[in-house]
């Protein structure tokens, strides 16, 4: 008696570490300009002129797609944290449905304020 | 093994504290590590918040930015940023393990990849640095 059973895990996986890669380029400078730099007086705030006028459609998917799948690398890997971490294997619908369910909720919403709907 | 067709059938699991990472330190590195996809999600959220301000117009863009300075703020983006640090060298030392780059028959070598992405890394920052001051 053979199940056909559709394994995701590979799918994830792959959203997994192309996000992770996306993330591990992108989001420390990010970061260090946004969240030190400028609130410590390193680095003056950009002109809000200068920085809106980057806002092109191009500029504009590049950070939806980095935002997109840094979600994606978080919601699979959290969801492994709560598992082995905090020793969860139990609520794994659970905590599969909230992890994936915040990161395409908070998707959705990243593709409403970067497209402009 | 599917439990619905031997329901009788069980799999030992041995349970383990919650706390089992707190006794070695490469069990608590490996954690750490797994954690930093937090402040990932979180640079998420300011990216969109950000992003936000600015179409709103100028007086919720210098908002933003006033809430960044914030020292609570402060405070949660240096450990984000900690954070996001170890995420970038445990993910290029990694790379080389989970991927092998083959030219013609010469392998290379794992060592090699791991410095191509952190030359990648380090241009890629300063390009952002450069365009946004």
């Amino acid at each position: 008696m053979s199940k056909k059973k559709i394994h995701m895990e590979p799918f994830w996986w792959t959203w997994f570490s192309v996000g992770g890669t996306a993330a591990a380029f992108t989001l420390p400078v990010l970061m260090l300009i946004f969240g030190i730099a400028i609130p410590l007086g390193w680095m003056e705030p950009p002109v809000y002129e200068e920085l809106s006028g980057m806002l092109t459609t191009v500029t504009r998917l590049v950070i939806l797609v980095i935002i997109l799948l840094s979600l994606l690398h978080w919601a699979h890997r959290y969801r492994f944290t709560l598992y082995d971490g905090l020793q969860l294997q139990r609520y794994h619908k659970l905590i599969s449905i909230s992890c994936y369910g915040t990161a395409i909720g908070l998707g959705l919403y990243s593709i409403r304020i970067l497209l402009n709907f | 093994m599917d439990h619905t067709e031997y329901p009788e059938r069980k799999t030992y699991k041995k349970r383990m504290p919650v706390f089992w990472w707190t006794k070695h330190w490469s069990d608590f590195l490996f954690i750490m590590r797994e954690l930093t996809s937090l402040p990932v999600a979180w640079s998420c959220i300011l990216l969109i918040w950000l992003v936000r301000s600015l179409d709103e117009g100028p007086e919720a863009y210098y908002n933003f930015i006033d809430k960044l300075s914030s020292p609570a703020m402060i405070v949660i983006n240096i450990f984000a940023f900690a954070g996001l640090v170890f995420h970038s060298i445990t993910w290029f030392s990694l790379a080389p393990k989970a991927m092998v780059l083959k030219i013609g028959r010469y392998r290379v070598p794992g060592p090699l990849i791991a410095w191509m992405n952190y030359s990648g890394w380090l241009i890629a920052s300063i390009a952002i640095i450069c365009i946004l001051n």
